[in-house]
């Protein structure tokens, strides 16, 4: 009864637009300038933490991966990524986690925490600049295929998919927000309706809690089949990564 | 397993046949030809209320419409305003077009703010519930009435 199967082959929007051409000329000064941008404050927690022994391990990060300005280049534009160990969808938060709970021997750092969102966005930001580059191949593709369906299905009370707002009507009005094409290509972004730092996930949140449907939570595996579908969606943006948003 | 198909089934072809639906135990309504004549509710409408509904929250028919009758400071444009709307469509066409709107036009962006099945992910206190009540959306269409 509900329209979940794919009507078409998933499709870039076009012409592919980053988040920020869609943002006001305020938003888009303080992402531009690091040295305005509130986001940067995370940025030189994230390196402190980057730099901090921790766990049973008493490693830090740079104690395997050194400087993170060069080993983690490129990175973040890979993922979210088939961690081989597990076989399953990873993210950069759910790969800092793995660092810390395995190499570090500590506890994994909650979602949405300030620690967490520092170090995911102190490791985005080595890939600033960097084409976003997800491959789909075999070992991903159910996510794949289950993010695309989650984006072109209705849900909620309002009955609306993310394709009818991201697809259809980008730089249209809903009241008083531009809406964007949706990207991931800036997350962790400082959004200053939140006067904080929030993750890909909780924007996501945001966008389900705004169709009145069920909230699936950071991390999930809903989310994280999203976030790849995404990724594929915005092949030709670059990293954004510290991001800044209204 | 079977018995419950034949079940639903049965139901389906039951509302089929009648072209009858009651949402979420509310009152029924019949859709023919683009309208719904009868009122869905008894009570006498109010515009008034009506336009308090349409920018209130839980409608938020301006998301998506500009109505600068209601002297809001903000609209969207994701749909066609509604000034004169009054004037282009009866209360039937209008009550149709606010309880279902995809029976006109399967891929309608517009809310179905009186059905409740079919819909997919609906958050747990909202399931089986329609987004406006039927009197409210009496009222919304007699505020609609008086964009003319
Ligand atoms: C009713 C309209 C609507 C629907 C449906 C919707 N969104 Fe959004 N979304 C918005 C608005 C408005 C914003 C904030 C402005 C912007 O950045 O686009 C937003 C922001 C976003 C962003 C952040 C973009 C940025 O650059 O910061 C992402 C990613 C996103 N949405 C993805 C989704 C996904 C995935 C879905 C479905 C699960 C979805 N949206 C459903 C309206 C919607
Ligand atoms: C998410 C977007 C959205 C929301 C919210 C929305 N509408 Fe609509 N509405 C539309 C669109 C788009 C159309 C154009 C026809 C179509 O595509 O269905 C429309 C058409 C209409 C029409 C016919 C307009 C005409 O010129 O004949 C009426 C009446 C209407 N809407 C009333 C409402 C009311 C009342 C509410 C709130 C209770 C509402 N709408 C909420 C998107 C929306």
């Amino acid at each position: 009864m509900t329209a979940s199967a794919l009507a078409a082959e998933p499709k870039r929007p076009e012409p592919l637009k980053s988040g920020i051409d869609f943002s006001g000329a305020e938003v888009r000064a303080l992402q531009q300038d690091d040295f305005s941008s509130p986001a940067m404050l995370w940025i030189t927690r994230g390196e402190k933490l980057w730099n901090e022994p921790a766990g049973k391990s008493e490693k830090s990060c740079a104690g395997c991966h050194q400087d993170a300005r060069a080993s983690m280049k490129g990175v973040s534009a890979k993922y979210p990524k088939v961690d081989p160990g597990t076989a399953r969808l990873t993210n950069i938060e759910g790969r800092i986690n793995q660092c810390r709970e395995r190499n570090q021997q500590t506890a994994p750092l909650r979602y949405e925490s300030d620690e967490l969102l520092a170090l995911t966005a102190y490791v985005g930001m080595q890939s600033r600049g960097v084409p976003v580059n997800v491959v789909i191949d075999p070992q991903n593709q159910r996510n794949f295929r289950r993010g695309a369906d989650i984006f072109y299905t209705r849900m909620g009370q309002m009955n609306l998919a993310c394709t009818h707002c991201h697809d259809r009507n980008f730089g249209r009005k809903l009241l008083n927000d531009t809406i964007s094409q949706g990207h991931g290509n800036p997350y962790p972004v400082y959004r200053l309706e939140w006067q904080t730092m929030g993750s890909l996930h909780r924007r996501l949140r945001a966008c389900f809690f705004g169709v009145r449907a069920e909230l699936p939570p950071a991390g999930s595996q809903d989310l994280l089949d999203l976030e790849l579908f995404l990724a594929w969606r915005s092949q030709g943006l670059i990293v954004e990564t510290p991001g800044v948003r209204k | 397993m079977p018995m419950k198909h034949w079940a639903s089934v049965i139901a389906m072809v039951a509302v089929a046949l009648a072209g009858c639906v009651a949402p979420g135990g509310g009152p029924p309504y019949q859709m023919s030809g683009g309208e719904i004549r009868q009122p869905l509710a008894n009570g006498v409408p109010d515009a008034e209320r009506g336009r308090k509904v349409l920018v209130s929250r839980e409608a938020n028919c301006i998301l998506c419409h500009a109505v600068p009758e209601t002297g809001e400071r903000f609209y969207g444009n994701l749909a066609p305003p509604l000034s004169g709307v009054g004037k282009r469509s009866s209360a039937a066409q209008m009550r149709a077009r606010i309880v279902d709107p995809q029976a006109f036009n399967a891929e309608s962006i517009m809310p179905a703010y009186y059905r409740v099945e079919g819909l997919h992910r609906v958050a747990e206190p909202l399931r089986g519930k329609p987004v406006l009540t039927a009197e409210q959306i009496e009222d919304v269409i007699a505020y609609l009435q008086t964009l003319q």
